[in-house]
């Protein structure tokens, strides 16, 4: 025991000490930052996308019911400007209806390429112009229209509350909780390809620095490898912590330096990055608001104790793997190609489960990728959030995942403990079954 | 008192018999000497040995008791040929590490690996890496580390490779010094005559077994073919004799082999009768590495797979 206690110290301290760990752990929630915040900033002070548009040819009504504004879309129907000037007359593009509704397709002319959110913006202002032209014409006044779009627009809201067994009702939030769980998912999943790498390197090392032998005549190959695996995943939870910790105080030094509006449009830039809507302002303001009361409906306790659970259970079960394929071979990194496939398949396989049923979370695919101990780390995770993981599901994939990486540790074990001191050849999947079921 | 007595030891793998049926003892404080061509099986005894393969039959006694790898390896110093050091551990750490290993506490490692440094001029070496040392110098680091933690029994395979004579002697002479103290060394090697100058017993294997097994003199007198070596000046039309067969003339030395029956004091009156003067009379014994080609020879160089049934 106190072998791996000492293999274990040297690979945590080895690795903590290492210039590569340092610069990991501290610059990337400083670039997160920097990125969230340099995207809203862009996004605050962008107006690239603000376009002019001249319109010729309305067959009438568009004039007096095409929205306008200043910030997105500004539409001239009373221009003489055509295909041949209406650049020089200070155009971005130039729209013709042709006089003609009824195949509703017409041509917009540009100098470049317009994007597709501000085709989309523009087709929908066409639609709701010719909509109102529509009720206009069966008799309703365009002022009593607009008092009724000014009144509908965005009065309503939908709060979920899920009722428990007891009665109770709790609020829920849907989006939040499958962002939540996404994150936690893909958190899980690349950690895992990341310290799993670092094992199979650390296994390699010792192979290709021809020590295995000379460690394997003091200590038991099984204590070698547990030491190896151990001291990866106490990395592994350190970087993790201090990541948490670096970026929740980048991001209050932030929001105490940096002009107030500013956060609120980093704020309101990463939740609906692609559709800002026009007035954002008072919208926002009550979206933040909403957003806090939200985080705090969340099971904190549950979400994270079970994220370190699966982080640790996902880890283990694929870490020994990784070691005993680090074992079996030699200098050629090639080699490890093709021997990490089946190992990395179902990982993938499990993160693609998660991408495809993130708004299903109790979709039958969810459930048993959720329990069976391949996939279970990544896809549970975007199911805890919801809280609608039964008990029951809960501790039987956890039971399996322990059962699981007793499994693999004892599988790798037997292929690491001959594939160390193999030296030449790599070996067959043949080779390793044979190792496995040997006696020893 | 034997430290290893091995007990008709057998190791089978899939393609081959790495080891078939291997018993010999190696007596406390001596130096003893394993030998044999390449893939006779000698890595795969030492692995038995220091515990980290299982034999599939036999037993090892270490110590008079049976051998318990778990806690005897805390008494073995092992130097495989595969051997090697953490690249990016700095050497004194390095030591420290693997002399905690073998289950000594960080103050008395401390202190060896500061007794060992001195002794082998390398205080200077502690904040380096492995990385930045010469093969040479990582030798004689992987030799203080094999030996840190005062083992009885001391495995050396290939010790001497990559070692210039200096630092070749330099490592010897610890050989000599431990085996003193009452270290028992064992000693593997293709180089003929590092055998013969250090190990007082050895054994020979090919092909998995034991065809040799004794001291140096008792067996180079085994294999001896009565050559003796007469400092005389000689004709060679008078050495037409039946006590002996020149093997080589040159004007003032002769080569002569013994024919059956013939003693050495019948040559010299041979030679005293015809009334040449002698200046010297020595028996020629065969080298190891004339009797190790001798034995091997004819053999396969390398083992054919065989299956095992």
């Amino acid at each position: 025991m106190s072998k791996i206690s000492l293999i274990f110290k040297r690979e945590y301290i080895t690795r903590v000490k290492n210039k590569t760990f340092l610069l990991s752990t501290f610059l990337l929630p400083i670039v997160m930052i920097l990125f969230i915040f340099g995207s809203a900033y862009f996004a605050a002070t962008n107006k690239a996308d603000f376009k002019k548009i001249a319109v010729i040819n309305d067959p009438g009504f568009f004039k007096q019911n095409l929205q306008s504004d200043s910030t997105k879309l500004l539409f001239d129907c009373n221009t003489a400007a055509d295909s041949t000037n209406f650049v020089t007359k200070g155009f971005d593009a130039l729209l013709n209806l042709n006089n003609d509704t009824a195949h509703k397709k017409f041509i917009i002319l540009s100098t470049k390429q317009l994007g597709a959110i501000t085709k989309d913006n523009i087709e929908e202002r066409l639609a709701d112009a010719y909509e109102k032209y529509q009720l206009q014409k069966k008799g309703i006044e365009k002022s009593v229209l607009d008092s009724i779009s000014k009144l509908s627009k965005g009065s309503f809201s939908i709060d979920n509350r899920v009722m428990s067994e007891k009665g109770a009702s709790k609020e829920v939030h849907a989006e939040l909780n499958s962002m939540i769980g996404f994150f936690s998912g893909i958190l899980i999943y690349i950690t895992m390809f990341i310290f799993g790498a670092m094992v199979m390197r650390g296994v390699m090392e010792e192979k290709t620095n021809r020590i295995a032998e000379v460690m394997i005549s003091s200590v038991k190959p099984f204590e070698l490898m547990m030491g190896k695996i151990l001291g990866i995943a106490a990395v592994g939870l350190t970087q993790l912590l201090l990541w948490m910790i670096l970026i929740m105080a980048l991001s209050t030094a932030a929001s105490a330096f940096l002009p107030h509006e500013m956060i609120q449009q980093a704020g309101a830039a990463n939740q609906n990055m692609p559709i800002a809507t026009n007035n954002m302002d008072m919208e926002q303001f009550a979206k933040l608001g909403a957003l806090g009361k939200a985080l705090s409906s969340v099971n904190w306790i549950l979400t994270i104790g079970c994220f370190i659970f699966y982080f640790l259970g996902g880890y283990l079960f694929y870490a020994s793997l990784f070691a005993a394929i680090g074992s079996v071979i030699n200098e050629d990194p090639q080699e490890a190609q093709s021997l990490m496939l089946p190992i990395t398949m179902p990982i993938i396989f499990g993160f693609i489960i998660l991408s495809s049923n993130l708004n299903t979370p109790d979709s039958p695919a969810m459930v048993w990728a959720s329990l069976i101990p391949f996939t279970s780390p990544i896809v549970m995770m975007g199911r805890i959030p919801s809280g609608g993981v039964p008990w029951y599901q809960l501790v039987a994939s956890m039971v399996l995942l322990i059962a699981g990486f007793i499994f693999t540790t004892w599988l790798a074990g037997k292929i690491y403990r001959t594939g160390i001191l193999m030296y030449g050849k790599k070996a067959s999947w043949k080779e390793m079954f044979k190792w496995v079921f040997r006696k020893s | 008192m034997n430290i290893l007595e091995l007990q008709n030891l057998q190791k089978y793998f899939a393609t081959q018999k790495a080891v078939d049926d291997i018993s010999f003892n190696i007596a406390q404080g001596s130096i003893f000497g394993l030998l044999g061509p390449n893939g006779a099986g000698k890595t795969t005894l030492l692995r038995m040995i220091t515990g980290i393969f299982y034999p599939d039959s036999g037993q090892i006694l270490f110590d008079g008791r049976k051998f318990d790898p778990v806690n005897d390896v805390a008494y073995i110093g092992y130097m495989p040929e595969e051997r090697g050091l953490y690249k990016k551990m700095k050497i004194g750490e390095q030591a420290l590490y693997l002399a905690q290993l073998k289950g000594l506490s960080k103050a008395d490692a401390m202190a060896k690996i500061k007794q060992w440094f001195v002794k082998f001029e390398m205080q200077s070496w502690w904040n380096k890496k492995v990385e930045d040392l010469s093969k040479g110098m990582s030798q004689k680091l992987q030799f203080v580390t094999t030996v840190l933690h005062e083992p009885k029994l001391i495995i050396l395979d290939e010790p001497f490779s990559g070692l210039d004579p200096v630092n070749a002697n330099l490592i010897k002479d610890e050989i000599f010094a431990l085996a003193k103290k009452g270290c028992t060394v064992i000693f593997s090697t293709h180089r003929m005559e590092q055998v013969e100058e250090i190990c007082d017993h050895i054994v020979l294997v090919n092909k998995g077994k034991k065809i040799l097994d004794g001291t140096v003199s008792d067996i180079k007198n085994q294999f001896k073919q009565n050559l003796f070596q007469i400092g005389a000046k000689t004709d060679p039309h008078h050495l037409m004799t039946y006590i002996f067969e020149v093997i080589k003339h040159q004007p003032e030395k002769l080569l002569v082999k013994l024919q059956h029956e013939a003693t050495t004091n019948d040559v010299l009156k041979f030679f005293i009768n015809q009334n040449v003067p002698i200046t010297s009379f020595t028996e020629v014994l065969p080298s190891l590495n004339d009797i190790f080609i001798q034995l091997v020879e004819g053999t396969p160089e390398a083992r054919q797979f065989e299956v095992i049934k």
